[in-house]
């Protein structure tokens, strides 16, 4: 009836896992009850679960980005303490709980932090920077945020009934096939991993429409801020590379389900096909990533530097080229494996090759700086503390692009560091950029100041004090993933690491200090203009946050730093022709996407654990879901001519007062 | 979002969206593209079960028709053309052929090079010996 699903599944003779599921399941309890007794529910359905809103939907990715963030972090701790006591000794974890910590944290850090993090940033700015309504598909956007909860949600499930892979953030075959790995926990990670995929993909088709087909008017491509055209890449590389993350994983799920043998030890496996495919995916997904990170920065800097930012177009070739090679270099993740010297240095080459249009880039952000009059606020903090840890990143990155070198450094801790500082240096602190850069924007007030920044410096040193001697102990022979050692040289540098991590943990409860103390204080904090940093893309032109259609007049684009542009004439010509409202249609909310992620988790749950009946209960209630979104009637409601004037005019008046103001001094 | 101003620019249009007129040329256009479509499909069976041609060949033959059958899909039915108004869907199919290259071409050569590499066990001994 449960298929392998008993009450053996709970580990109920683990304490760590047990009691950590069970204090998440009362606080989520708790939650839900504060919800429902507050009279919350209705507001939660039609404004947030059910919403189409581009707007509401990047905010929904950011919360589950920062909530995973937290799990993921809760191994990290766990994984530095017990490499901090394990010397000469077995530790706190038990090897098998050890194993799936790391390929939780992994996995959850990678899919369930960075992707919906930056995600989420895309969806929130990138129709506003565009000066449009909406992206180009609204539900297909509720559809793939809630498939991407859907896969965070199986993997945190796996905390409590069963376990989770034990294999690594890449499940390599013959381990994580059925002989070496008999329980679900490979399972797990397969399924919710095929099912998040699916969502990044709708992500990416939506995206890449967007930016293609919907810009205001005059807004060529060559007039797009920065982080739309970072999107764009971006998005291109989701459609070109997580077909390959699906079909792979696809065929281990055959393996393992229906007894193939593509990557199996016996009967013609191959499972170097494996490295080969999944790392095909895999570099693209580094770039998928630091991309919009990129772009942010190139908004960040320019906005706080008071300047255009320079060489914008040698910046969308970086960009465009990086999109191309990114898809030439996946060899390097193995060196190592077999492959002769020619295809080595060929690899090797590219991989250095790569660098180059990164180069550019940072000479960009540079010499955006050089003569501008830069505020130092904390967005900007995040940006030149990304420029100093990535270059040092990039250039362990560089030095690991060599085969020979590698061959010395491969899967050593040298390797843990390099990564570690261009994700955390690069994709992190560009998430966090962002969300201190937009969080006006999405909410009407800034997040507390010096909070942000004493979070900003906690995480700088807590980063460089964590991660720098992970270099000098992988140069001392120091292995990923060791759950015990006894060589005396490493301990100082693992206690070092250690106290890193506790001076992240201290930077992340600033973090969630400032959220609660802007919330607290948001009256005081609040921005009234909508144009909280003096910015100069069309985000910044609507107030703040934006009503639900965006923008009342669509703006009409003339050049680059579109906003800017229209402050300028604003100051000069003082007073501006009254604008001619339309009735504007809106996209329905539809409870679609939410429906759909629920019979996924279902049949996601019962694929799991064999469960077939529940599989096939599933399947058809998805597509039951399908049927009846299809045969809607309306999708589109209109808001009055006259409620979008009101509406606008607030906003209208409160910005002459600023642009006067300024205009003054 | 029925407001887009630029969805009116001619350069900028989706697959589909170009001829809104008359039915019956473009019942046509699918017509041809099914006859031709079921035409290298029949071929394909045919060259596979049959002596006429040279055998060693027959793969060879079935990879063009295989070709052939991707350029009539893109054609007849994606509606991929030359036009001017096409940029964005050339560029799109020219982007995913190069991935497709690029991953399929350096799949092969990283494969075939590991299995020069790293013979089974057993053939390195009989060669060893």
């Amino acid at each position: 009836m449960l298929g392998k699903l008993t009450w053996a599944a709970i580990p109920f003779d683990q304490p760590i896992p047990l009691l950590a599921g069970a204090v998440v399941l009362v606080a989520i309890l708790a939650v839900l009850v504060w919800v429902v007794v507050k009279g919350h529910l209705p507001y939660l359905w039609h404004e947030w679960i059910t919403s189409v809103d581009h707007k509401r939907i990047g905010v929904m990715y950011v919360l589950l980005a920062s909530v995973m963030l937290l799990r993921g972090f809760s191994d990290a701790l766990m994984m530095r303490a017990q490499q901090a006591v394990a010397f000469h000794s077995p530790g706190f974890l038990p090897p098998e709980h050890y194993n799936q910590i790391f390929s939780a944290h992994g996995t959850i850090m990678i899919f369930f932090v960075a992707m919906p993090f930056v995600i989420g940033l895309m969806n929130l700015v990138v129709p506003l920077q565009l000066g449009v309504r909406d992206v180009a598909f609204p539900t297909l956007n509720s559809v793939g945020f809630w498939l991407t909860a859907t896969g965070a949600l199986l993997v945190n499930v796996s905390l409590v009934v069963g376990e989770f892979a034990r294999t690594g953030w890449l499940p390599y075959p013959p381990l994580s096939e059925m002989t070496y790995s008999p329980g679900v926990g490979v399972d797990y990670y397969l399924w919710s991993l095929e099912i998040s995929g699916v969502g990044t993909l709708v992500a990416g088709v939506n995206l890449v429409t967007t930016v293609l087909k919907i810009r205001t008017k005059g807004m060529n491509y060559l007039r797009m801020p920065m982080f739309c055209w970072t999107t764009l890449a971006s998005n291109l590389l989701i459609i070109a590379a997580f077909p390959i993350l699906t079909a792979t994983l696809a065929m281990l799920i055959l393996d393992r389900y229906l007894g193939f043998h593509f990557f199996t030890n016996e009967a013609g496996g191959n499972m170097m096909m494996f490295m080969n495919l999944i790392w095909a995916w895999g570099h693209p997904e580094v770039y998928i990533l630091v991309l919009p990170a990129f772009g942010i920065f190139s908004e960040v800097v320019s906005t706080f530097s008071g300047k255009p930012l320079f060489g914008y177009r040698s910046m969308v070739l970086a960009t465009m080229a990086i999109c191309i090679l990114s898809f030439m270099v996946w060899l390097h993740h193995f060196f190592t494996m077999g492959a002769g010297a020619d295809v080595n240095a060929i690899f090797g080459i590219a991989s250095m090759i790569i660098a180059v249009p990164t180069g550019v880039k940072i000479y960009n952000w540079l010499f955006t700086m050089y003569g501008g009059r830069i505020r130092f606020d904390t967005p900007m903090l995040w940006s030149i503390g990304f420029m100093v840890t990535f270059i040092l990143g990039g250039l362990t990155g560089v030095l690991l692009a060599v085969p020979p070198a590698d061959f010395l450094l491969h899967n050593s801790l040298f390797l843990i560091a390099h990564f570690h500082n261009v994700i955390i240096g690069g994709v992190l602190f560009g998430a966090f950029a962002g969300y201190t850069y937009w969080f006006p924007k999405a909410f009407g007030f800034k997040l507390h100041e010096g909070l942000g920044k004493a979070a900003f410096w906690f995480w700088l040193v807590g980063f460089y004090v964590a991660f720098f001697p992970l270099y000098a102990v992988g140069f001392l022979g120091m292995t990923r993933r060791m759950q015990h050692y006894d060589v005396p040289e490493w301990r100082p540098w693992l206690m070092a690491a250690s106290v890193g991590a506790v001076l992240i943990l201290i930077g992340i409860i600033f973090q969630i200090a400032q959220l609660v103390v802007s919330i607290r204080d948001r009256e005081e904090l609040r921005d009234h203009t909508g144009d909280p940093w003096d910015g100069r893309s069309l985000e910044w032109a609507t107030s703040s946050p934006p009503p639900v259609f965006n923008f009342a007049v669509l703006p009409d684009v003339s050049g680059e730093d579109a906003y800017w542009a229209q402050k300028v004439r604003a100051k000069q010509e003082a007073s501006a022709e009254e604008p001619h409202y339309e009735a504007i249609e809106m996209p329905r909310n539809s409870p679609t996407g939410f429906v759909c992620a629920f019979f996924a988790t279902i049949t996601g749950f019962a694929l799991i654990w064999h469960i077939w009946w529940m599989v096939i209960a599933g399947l058809i209630g998805a597509f039951a879901t399908f049927v009846v979104f299809a045969w809607r009637d309306h999708d589109e409601y209109e808001i009055p001519a006259e409620e979008v004037a009101r509406i606008d005019q607030a906003n209208i008046s409160e910005r002459r007062d600023m642009i006067s103001a300024a205009g003054s001094v | 979002m029925t407001d887009v101003h630029h969805s009116h620019n001619p350069v900028d249009l989706a697959p589909g969206d170009e001829d809104e007129g008359r039915i019956g040329p473009r019942l046509i256009g699918y017509v041809v593209g099914l006859g031709l479509a079921l035409l290298l499909t029949a071929t394909s069976f045919f060259v596979a079960g049959t002596d006429l041609v040279w055998q060693p060949s027959i793969p060879v033959a079935i990879i063009v028709l295989a070709i052939a059958q991707m350029g009539v899909h893109l054609v007849f039915f994606l509606h991929i053309t030359t036009g001017a108004d096409n940029t964005n869907n050339v560029l799109a199919l020219a982007f995913g052929i190069m991935i497709v290259v690029l991953v399929i071409g350096g799949t092969l050569w990283i494969m075939a090079n590991l299995n020069h590499n790293m013979l089974p066990m057993d053939q390195i001994m009989r060669m060893q010996r």
